[in-house]
C-alpha cells in the first residue's frame, strides 16, 4: 500500500520500503536470512551440535579421560556407553574432552589466515605494480606446497608445539585467502568511490581500511567459513600423524589414530571422533554455502541489483 | 489510410497491411504477483516502425521480449495476444515458437559486443542464423552476401572471417542487424540498439534500420529511451509509464502537440541543440511494480492531478488522432505546453582564467590519447568539453583532477601550476578542484550512509567541531534538494538522480572553486537529467563556480555552458563560445557532429516523418 506521497519536495517522499530487500550493511540480518534457508539451518545445526559437544563436554564427562576404567576395546555397555579405547579408557569421556582444543586451534588458525591473507590480497590489488608482484609471487611459492605438507615442513623444522601448529596452519591458509580477496578487491578498486577517496588526499592504508575493506565483508565471511573447515581437517590430520597434543591427551584426531587397530573390536572408538569431525566440517561448509548464496544476491553489481529491484525481484535464487 | 492509434483496436479487413497486433498484453511477476506491464495494445503495419519509449523501469523491454513470447526470469506472460500476420505467438507450443523466433520474428539486443559470440567469426554467426532455420531461405550463401549489403557492410570474405572484436561498435551492431534480417522476418524487435553508439554511428545504424524495414515490408518495434532518436525514425510512438501505454499516436502529431502530462514532461526535458533554454525535469520517481497503488500511476508527479486521479484508473481516450490514458485529457489538451524559459548568458569576463590548460599530451601506457590540448576556464564560467567516445574528453578531465598522471604540458590553476597526480597535490588544491564522476552507481561507497559520505569529505579538508560539521552537511544536502532525512540512508536506497545529487553535495560541501562534471547525466533518465543539469546550473551561478562540463550530448551544452571545446580523437577540433561552435561550426568534424545529433522531429520539422509513414510499400 505504499502509494507515493505527492512529490512536492523530494525530501517529503516516503523512503522505499521493501520487506524482502536485504540491506547491504546489516550483516546480522544477512546471517539471519542465511540461517532461515534450509541449507543454512542444517549447516548451522550440525556445526553447533559439535561445538556444543566440545564446549560442554569436559563438564559433563562421566569419567576422567585418562583413567583406565574398562577393558581395552571393551564393547559398549550400560556404564561405558561407547565402550573402551586401546588402553581401556572411557571413549565417551575422551570424546567429550577431546574437542575444545581442536576448535580453539582451528579458530585461531583461521583468524590468522584470514587476517594475513586479506591484508596481502587487498594491498596487492590496491597498490598494484611492484607490491603486487612481490606479494603474489610469494603467495605462489607457498601455494606450490600442499597445505598439509607445508605445515609438516614447518613443524619438522621447528618442532611440534601447539602454537606453532596453529601458526603453521594459519600461514598455509593465507595464500589461498590472498588469491580470493585480491580478485574481489580488483573489482572494487575500479569503482569510482575509491578514486573519490584518493581525491580527498586519503592515505593508501586508510583507503584500504575505510573504503575497500567494508565492501569485502561478504567474501571474507564466506572465506572464513571455508578456511575453518580446512583448519579442522588439517589440525586433526596433524594430530592423527602425531603432531599436536602428545598422548595421553584426549584429541579426536589422535583418538582415530590410536584406536584404528581395534576397529573391529570397538568401532565406536574411531567412528565417533571421526563422525564429529565430519559433522563439523560438513556443517560449517553447508552454512558457508548458504551464506554465499544469500550474499551473491546482495553483492550483484549495483546496476543489476537496481534492475532486479525495478522488477520487484527478491534475492533468492 | 489513416493511422490507427487507439489501444482498443478495431481491425477491419481492409487493413491488410497490419503485420503485428498486440492486444491486452500483460506480464506479471510470477503467476499471480503484481503486474509489470498490463493492458498493452498496439498494431504495426508492414514496413513501419513503432517506437516504444519510456524511462528505465517503465516496462518497455519487458514488452519487447514478450513480443517474442519470452519473459525474463521471474516474469510470466499472463494474458493477451501477440498476433503476427494473424497467428497468436503466445499460444504456440514451445517447439513452434522456437521455429518462429529468428525466422519470422527477430530481436536486436542493446549491446552488440555482448550479443555476438567473441569466439566465432562473424560469417559463421551469420550463416548459423540461416542454418538454424533451414529451408526458410532458398540459397543461404547468397543471402549472407545480400543481407550484408543491405546492412551497408562489405560482403567481402575478409569481413566475414573477422571476429567481433575486430569490428567497430557500429559494424558489430550492423552485423546483429544483418543476423536479424537474414531470414526475412515479418517482425523485428529492436531493444535500444543504438544506446552506447556515437551519434554518427547511431545515425548510420538508424538509416540502415529504416531502409531495411521499408524495402522488405518488415514491421519493427523500436524500444528506446531517447525521444530524439525515435522521433526521426518511427511512424508511430507509444509512450510507456509504469507498465502502461499512456499515449500512443503518430509521431509527428504526438511530438508536436503532446497531450499526456508525462509525454509533455518528457519532451520538455529533452535538451535542444538549437535553443538555449532551461530544462524542466519531472520530479519524483516512477513507482515500481506492486507499488503502483490505485488511480493513475503518474498522479503523484503530475502538475495537473486532481483528487479523482489518485482513485480512478484512467481508461484510454481517443483524442486528436492519438489515444491517451488521462482523466483530465480534455482540460489538458486545451492548455498549451509551456515553452521553456531561455537561459541568460552571463557576460564574458576579461579576468585571468581560473584554470588554463596548455599543450596537454596524455597517454595510457604507450598509447597516446591527447595531443596538444588547450583549454581555458574563466572564473564563474562553464566550459563544455564535447566529443564522441574515445575522443579523450574524460582523460582530459582526469588529468585536470589528478586522477590520471601520465601527461605532459602545463595546467595552471589560479595562477599556480598543478602537480601531475592527486598524491603530489596539496590538500588545498584538492579541496578547490572537485570532480563529479560519471556513474553515481559506483561513485558512492555502498557501505556508507549519505551523511558519512558527505561528512568524510569535510573531515578530510576542514577541521570543524562536530556540531558545525553536521550543520554544513545538512545545509549542502538541502542545497541539492535532498533533505536532512537522507543523512542515514544508504546509496542503494536512492534512485540514480538522488545518488548523483549526493555526489554533487559531496563536491560542494568543501566549497570548491572549480567543479569538473564528467558526463554526470549520461547514466540518468532524461527527466532526471534535466533536473540535475538545472541544479548544476543554479549552483554554478549562485556559488560563482568555474565549471568544466564534459558531455557527449551536444544538445546539453546549450543549456549549461557559455563556451565549448570540441574534441576529436584526442585533439581540439574547435573551440569558442557556445553560439559560435553550435551555430556556425567551421571544422568539418563539428559540422558533421551537429548534423548527426538526433533532433526531436515533431517539433522542428513536422511533416518529414508523416511522409515517411505514408510511403509504405511492400516489396515483393
Amino acid at each position: 500500500m505504499a502509494v507515493n506521497a505527492p512529490a512536492a519536495s523530494p525530501a517529503a517522499r516516503t523512503p522505499p520500503q521493501n520487506v524482502k530487500r536485504i540491506r547491504r550493511h546489516q550483516w546480522a540480518s544477512l546471517l539471519w536470512v542465511a540461517i532461515r534457508t534450509p541449507r543454512g539451518a542444517i549447516g548451522l545445526g550440525l556445526a553447533s551440535f559439535v561445538v556444543l559437544v566440545a564446549v560442554i563436554g569436559p563438564f559433563v564427562a562421566p569419567q576422567s579421560p585418562y583413567a583406565l576404567v574398562t577393558l581395552a576395546f571393551g564393547k559398549p555397555n550400560g556404564q561405558f556407553l561407547l565402550g573402551g579405547d586401546f588402553l581401556g579408557r572411557d571413549v565417551l569421556s575422551r570424546v567429550l574432552n577431546g574437542g575444545w582444543l581442536l576448535l580453539i586451534m582451528a579458530a585461531c588458525a583461521t583468524a590468522l589466515g584470514i587476517v594475513g591473507g586479506a591484508a596481502a590480497g587487498v594491498s596487492a590489488a590496491y597498490l598494484r605494480g611492484r607490491s603486487d608482484g612481490i606479494i603474489m609471487r610469494t603467495v605462489d611459492v607457498i601455494l606450490a606446497f600442499p597445505q598439509l605438507v607445508f605445515a609438516l615442513l614447518l613443524l619438522s623444522l621447528l618442532g611440534p608445539r601447539l602454537w606453532l601448529i596453529t601458526i603453521a596452519v594459519g600461514v598455509s591458509h593465507a595464500p589461498q585467502v590472498a588469491r580470493v580477496i585480491r580478485s574481489a578487491t580488483l573489482d572494487i578498486t575500479e569503482r569510482d568511490f575509491v578514486k573519490a577517496a584518493e581525491l580527498q588526499g586519503m592515505r593508501p592504508a586508510k583507503v584500504m581500511a575505510k573504503e575497500i575493506l567494508p565492501n569485502l565483508v561478504s567474501p571474507l565471511m564466506v572465506e572464513a567459513g571455508l578456511r575453518l573447515t580446512y583448519s579442522i581437517v588439517i589440525i586433526s590430520g596433524l594430530a592423527f600423524l602425531g603432531f599436536g597434543q602428545e598422548p595421553p591427551a584426549a584429541n579426536w584426531g589422535l583418538m582415530i589414530n590410536e584406536n584404528r587397530i581395534g576397529l573391529s573390536l570397538n568401532p565406536w572408538s574411531v567412528i565417533v571422533p571421526a563422525a564429529l569431525i565430519a559433522l563439523l566440517t560438513i556443517g560449517t561448509n553447508t552454512f558457508t554455502d548458504a551464506f554465499a548464496r544469500v550474499t551473491i544476491g546482495v553483492d550483484r553489481r549495483p546496476e543489476e541489483a537496481a534492475l532486479i529491484d525495478d522488477l520487484g525481484g527478491e534475492v533468492s535464487e | 489510410m489513416s493511422h490507427r492509434a487507439a489501444p482498443p483496436i478495431q481491425t477491419t479487413p481492409a487493413q491488410r497491411g497490419i503485420r503485428l497486433k498486440v492486444a491486452d498484453l500483460e506480464v506479471r511477476l510470477g503467476r499471480s504477483g503484481p503486474d509489470v506491464v498490463s493492458e498493452i495494445s498496439f498494431a504495426v503495419q508492414a514496413g513501419e516502425v513503432l517506437g516504444l519509449v519510456g524511462e528505465s523501469g517503465s516496462g518497455k523491454s519487458t514488452v519487447a521480449l514478450a513480443l517474442l513470447g519470452h519473459a525474463r526470469r521471474g516474469l510470466r506472460i499472463t494474458a493477451g495476444q501477440v498476433l503476427l500476420d494473424g497467428q497468436n505467438l503466445l499460444a504456440l507450443p514451445p517447439g513452434d515458437l522456437r521455429a518462429v523466433r529468428g525466422a519470422r520474428v527477430s530481436y536486436v539486443p542493446q549491446d552488440p559486443s555482448s550479443a555476438l559470440n567473441p569466439t566465432l567469426r562473424v560469417g559463421t554467426q551469420l550463416r548459423e542464423a540461416l542454418r538454424v532455420h533451414a529451408g526458410v531461405i532458398d540459397n543461404p550463401a547468397d543471402r549472407v552476401a545480400q543481407v550484408m549489403q543491405e546492412a551497408y557492410l562489405d560482403a567481402t570474405p575478409e569481413m566475414l572471417r573477422r571476429y567481433p572484436h575486430q569490428l567497430s561498435g557500429g559494424q558489430q551492431q550492423r552485423i546483429t542487424l544483418a543476423m536479424a534480417f537474414a531470414c526475412r522476418p515479418s517482425l523485428i524487435v529492436l531493444d535500444e540498439p543504438t544506446t552506447g553508439l556515437d551519434v554518427s554511428t547511431q545515425r548510420h545504424v538508424l538509416d540502415t534500420v529504416r531502409s531495411m524495414c521499408r524495402s522488405y515490408g518488415v514491421a519493427a518495434v523500436y524500444v528506446s529511451h531517447d525521444l530524439a532518436v525515435v522521433s526521426g525514425l518511427v511512424s508511430d510512438v507509444a509512450v510507456m509509464y509504469a507498465g502502461r501505454i499512456v499515449e500512443i499516436g503518430p509521431t509527428a502529431r504526438l511530438f508536436r502537440e503532446p497531450v499526456h502530462p508525462y509525454t509533455r514532461g518528457l519532451i520538455e526535458a529533452v535538451p535542444s541543440p538549437e535553443r538555449a533554454e532551461a530544462l524542466t525535469g519531472i520530479d519524483g520517481q516512477q513507482p515500481r511494480p506492486g507499488r503502483r497503488g490505485a488511480g493513475c500511476s503518474f498522479a503523484p508527479r503530475c502538475g495537473h492531478a486532481i483528487g479523482d486521479c489518485t482513485t480512478e484508473d484512467p481508461e484510454p481516450v481517443v483524442i486528436a488522432g492519438r489515444s491517451v490514458r488521462c482523466l483530465r485529457v480534455w482540460d489538458i489538451q486545451a492548455t498549451r505546453p509551456e515553452r521553456a524559459a531561455a537561459v541568460a548568458c552571463p557576460p564574458a569576463t576579461t579576468e585571468a582564467p581560473t584554470l588554463s590548460v596548455r599543450g596537454i599530451c596524455a597517454s595510457y601506457g604507450s598509447t597516446p590519447v591527447l595531443f596538444d590540448v588547450g583549454l581555458e576556464v574563466p572564473p564563474r564560467a562553464c566550459v563544455a568539453v564535447v566529443g564522441e567516445s574515445g575522443s579523450g574528453k574524460t582523460t582530459l578531465a582526469r588529468c585536470v583532477a589528478g586522477l590520471h598522471s601520465n601527461w605532459t604540458g602545463e595546467i595552471t590553476f589560479q595562477g599556480a601550476p598543478l602537480a601531475r597526480g592527486a598524491r603530489q597535490r596539496g590538500k588545498d588544491v584538492l579541496q578547490r578542484v572537485q570532480y563529479i564522476f560519471q556513474n553515481p552507481y559506483t561513485s558512492l561507497n555502498p557501505r556508507k550512509t549519505v551523511g558519512q559520505i558527505v561528512a568524510q569529505q569535510l573531515e578530510q579538508f576542514v577541521d570543524l567541531p562536530f556540531r558545525e560539521r553536521s550543520a554544513r552537511v545538512v545545509q549542502v544536502l538541502e542545497d541539492v534538494s535532498l533533505g536532512g532525512d537522507f543523512l542515514s540512508r544508504y546509496p542503494d536506497q536512492l534512485s540514480g538522480g538522488e545518488r548523483q545529487r549526493v555526489a554533487i553535495a559531496r563536491a560542494l560541501v568543501v566549497q570548491p572553486d572549480l567543479l569538473i562534471c564528467d558526463e554526470v547525466t549520461s547514466s540518468l533518465d532524461v527527466s532526471v537529467q534535466a533536473i540535475i543539469v538545472e541544479l548544476l546550473r543554479r549552483i554554478q551561478q549562485e556559488r560563482q563556480l568555474a565549471m568544466i562540463f564534459i558531455t557527449h550530448n551536444l544538445a546539453l551544452v546549450r543549456s549549461i555552458a557559455q563556451s565549448a571545446v570540441v574534441l576529436c580523437e584526442g585533439a581540439v577540433a574547435e573551440s569558442g563560445s557556445v553560439e559560435q561552435v553550435l551555430e556556425r561550426p567551421v571544422n568539418p568534424y563539428t559540422i558533421r557532429l551537429m548534423e548527426d545529433v538526433p533532433k526531436l522531429v515533431g517539433l522542428e520539422r513536422p511533416g518529414t516523418s508523416g511522409s515517411a509513414a505514408s510511403g509504405r510499400r511492400v516489396d515483393p
